[in-house]
């Protein structure tokens, strides 16, 4: 327990709940129950997204096509509704789960077979998945009403008073909890982020590890893809632009270390919740969106600077190595 | 400039030297005179201070205590610049230049010639860049990207950038390690020329033939001391071997009672493109065999071979008589095999990691269930096995960087003992460690061969190889040069084989 208030996780928690605490001295309510459930509703495909993207930079990576991939599944499925309102919603997330793995396989094998640098890697895909949109839309909106109250209801469900969206969330994050921790493929994203040179002499395949991280992060992605569409009800190319940077943003300040083998599924999370808050807060307090990008921004740099990776290896001083 | 001034002063001189880092005393009370125009080989084996002391000389360690003279005046290095302007530069075995840049900067980097508005003459570098080449007998243009020359044209454009910096004490550490003869024979005629330009040479060679070839010193450095310095006309090869690993055998080696068992493991014509060839040697049980060589004499590379991490070309491994076929690390831990690298800290512990999931990383088949690793096994695994290593830790879940150098390699040993495997390799497993847990290393590798298990012992310290080995092979430019039963073998027959100086009588 004393470990937990000195990591970096509590100094996080700590400035979630002092930043509504802030907001709810100006503005009776906003830590009310109802409206903390309403801001993890609101921030359940940053969580998802982040935790994805967690596994890929914990290996050393990263996956930049995240938003587009999500952009893209989500167009399909809204194309697909529309098309044949006929099929039901869980076929429809099934695809879009697929479509994610599979763009998700394509970066890893890139990765993994040609060697190409990750970010080199999907920056490219960002850009093709993003392409195939316009191709598969010709560049035509889906509007809510040609999407059926089956495909827009689902996400909205209410379970024991929470969102079945909240309800998604709250079961990856489990699913995490237990992954990453609990298992060989967890340890060894650990181990070929931490030291690949080890890793391999572990026994440990460093680029088959990666591909699972990249698979694992585009399922999700494709998941999110039908729940932010059927969320906003409309899918365009443009959906979810620029998103991939609150992703990789969410896991910086939720202390996952972006050179590899640091971090945890509740950094991930509470990175992800900070700016949640943040996006829900100052639009209640009549802050301009252009304050929330420099306070977003802001805050990656005080987290990278509380997170710097404290030289391991040797310790010379006997003092501090106690 | 010349040597023609009577008694010689020495342009740099070291007195009572002393460096001590945590746990060793890498050197102790040295000395050292380089004389202008003159080359000083220094000998000694791995860890005698060699390079320690080059890292004085070359302001990146400061010394403990001592005196530093330049021309006679007592002078501190505390930083490379600082040498540099003394005219102290090295020339390492690998030599620290940049790839993507060209011959001419690399020779003027950090210092180019500056024109107007303190911008770099481009014009001026070129033209110097060529005049220091052609004094080097080298024919590089000197605009050409550094990347597109061999190691042999890097180290002359090493030695113009020496030049560069008018340097006046040369350190060559093992250039010739990387080379070919006719390569060999180029460097040796650069060195002559430096010498006739005045320069004091240091030579760190590990070769008896190019010492003897090109020095007009020598100075033997054991365990950070220095034992011995003279004239190399006053000495033949076999006073410099014996003065080298003469020591007594002070460092005290298990007792062990070794009774090998049967053959475990055969490798037959193992090869490899680059790196080795034709290897063969049998294992038995509860044996451990000594794999002695010069750094860069292929070993680590078979002993990496043989774990999967990189694929011969040809040959094959009979393991308990059957052909087994590895061809990753995973499938040498399946079969049992297993390898513990040299390189700690790249290739042993992951450092971030607790030290019981740096123990289980290899093992988690055992401590899961269903898929899923169960902690309470896994600390149960890694508590057997550090306690049985005597591991000092706080506690299991402490990250592996907050050990010392010695506690590191315990949990690197403690994982692969876990695996439960028929066959260990250790790469220098007492490498840069303190004494007191070389020789918990050493006592622990004894334990493991009388209960059975196979040691392969790669290691270039001449008494861990005797004090620990029941029979040594030695490997010479990637292959075995000889091999030995331990009974009567003495240090001079392992340099003698590794070094391929041939005894001249008897």
């Amino acid at each position: 327990m004393s470990r937990f208030v000195k990591s970096r996780e509590a100094i996080l928690l700590a400035a979630i709940v002092a930043l509504i605490a802030l907001v709810e001295t100006r503005f009776t309510g906003f830590a009310a129950p109802g409206n903390l459930a309403r801001v993890f509703n609101d921030t359940s495909i940053l969580i998802i997204l982040a935790l994805g993207q967690t596994l890929v930079i914990l290996t050393r990576c990263i996956d930049l096509s995240q938003a587009s991939n999500l952009a893209l599944t989500g167009m399909v499925t809204a194309m697909l509704n529309a098309a044949h309102p006929g099929i039901p919603v869980v076929v429809l997330i099934a695809v879009a789960v697929a479509l994610g793995l599979l763009m998700g396989a394509f970066n890893g094998l890139l990765v993994w077979k040609l060697d190409i640098p990750p970010i080199v890697v999907t920056l490219g895909t960002l850009t093709i998945y993003r392409g195939i949109i316009f191709v598969v839309s010709g560049g035509a909106w889906v509007n809510s009403h040609e999407m059926s109250a089956a495909y827009k209801a689902f996400p909205r469900a209410d379970i024991l008073s929470l969102p079945v969206m909240s309800w998604i969330c709250i079961a990856v994050i489990a699913a995490f909890a237990v992954g990453v921790n609990r298992t060989a493929l967890g340890r060894a994203l650990y181990a070929v982020g931490g030291n690949p040179g080890a890793a391999v002499y572990t026994g440990i395949d460093v680029g088959r590890t990666r591909f699972w991280a990249f698979v694992i992060a585009g399922g999700l992605a494709g998941l999110c893809g039908y729940l932010w569409v059927s969320r906003y009800a409309v899918a365009y190319t443009d959906v979810a632009g620029g998103f991939e940077l609150d992703i990789v943003a969410a896991c910086v300040i939720g202390g996952i270390s972006i050179s590899g083998g640091l971090g945890t599924v509740t950094g991930a999370v509470l990175g992800a919740l900070f700016l949640g808050t943040i996006k829900n807060a100052l639009p209640v307090a009549g802050i301009s969106p252009f304050w929330q990008m420099a306070i977003s921004g802001a805050a990656i740099i005080v987290a990278v600077t509380f997170n710097r990776r404290r030289a391991p290896g040797r310790v010379i001083l006997k003092e501090a190595a106690a | 400039m010349k040597n023609g001034a009577m008694p010689a002063k020495p342009v740099l001189r070291l007195d009572g030297i002393t460096k001590r880092f945590p746990g060793v005393t890498a050197l102790s009370e040295v000395e050292l005179a380089l004389y202008p125009g003159e080359v000083t080989a220094l000998v000694g084996e791995n860890g005698a201070g060699k390079s320690t002391l080059v890292k004085i000389l070359t302001g990146i360690h400061q010394p403990d205590s001592g005196r530093i003279e330049v021309d006679g005046i007592e002078t501190r290095l505390p930083t490379a610049t600082a040498a540099q302007e003394h005219g102290i530069t090295a020339i390492h075995q690998e030599t620290v230049l940049f790839d993507e840049l060209t011959v001419a900067e690399n020779i003027f980097l950090g210092h180019a010639p500056r024109g107007r508005f303190g911008l770099i003459d481009w014009g001026r570098m070129r033209s110097e860049a060529t005049e220091l080449l052609t004094r080097v007998g080298a024919d590089i243009d000197p605009a050409t990207p550094l990347r597109d020359l061999g190691i042999a044209s890097k180290h002359l454009v090493a030695i113009a950038r020496a030049l560069s910096v008018d340097a006046r004490v040369v350190i060559m550490d093992e250039p010739t390690a990387s080379l070919s003869q006719t390569e060999i024979e180029e460097l040796y005629d650069l060195v002559e020329r430096l010498k006739s330009d005045g320069k004091a040479i240091l030579f760190i060679s590990h070769k008896f033939d190019e010492i003897f070839r090109i020095a007009d010193r020598y100075t033997v450095f054991r365990d950070g001391e220095r034992v011995d310095a003279g004239m190399i006309r006053d000495v033949t090869e076999d006073q410099l071997v014996t003065r080298m690993v003469g020591r007594s055998m002070e460092a005290i080696f298990p007792r062990r009672h070794s009774d090998p068992g049967e053959e475990i493991l055969r490798v037959a014509g193992y090869s490899h493109p680059t790196e080795f060839a034709d290897i063969n040697f049998g294992l038995r049980r509860g044996e451990i065999l000594g794999f002695y060589g010069l750094v860069g004499a292929g070993r680590s590379e078979f002993m990496q071979a043989l774990f999967g991490a990189t694929r011969p070309s040809r040959g094959a491994v009979k393991l308990d008589g059957r052909i087994a076929v590895i061809r990753s690390p995973a499938e040498a831990i399946a079969r049992g095999i297993v390898y513990v690298p040299e390189d700690r800290g790249r290739q042993g512990a992951i450092s971030a990691m607790p030290i019981f999931q740096n123990v289980t990383l290899p093992s988690l088949s055992q401590t899961s269930r269903n898929g899923f690793v169960r902690i309470a096994e896994e600390l149960a695994l890694a508590r057997r096995y550090t306690e049985r290593l005597d591991l000092r830790a706080a506690s299991l879940d402490q990250a592996v960087g907050n050990l010392s150098g010695g506690n590191q390699q315990k949990v690197v040993i403690a994982k692969w003992l876990a695996t439960k495997p028929k066959v260990i390799i250790l790469d220098e497993p007492t490498k840069g460690i303190d004494v007191g847990s070389k020789a918990a290393v050493h006592e622990f590798m004894a334990e493991l061969a009388a209960d059975g298990l196979s040691v392969i012992m790669v290691s270039s310290e001449i008494p861990e190889i005797l004090g620990m080995s029941d029979r040594v092979i030695v490997m010479r430019d990637g292959r075995i040069a000889a091999e030995f039963d331990r009974e009567g073998l003495t240090p001079e027959q392992l340099v003698r084989a590794a070094a391929g100086y041939e005894e001249v009588a008897a």
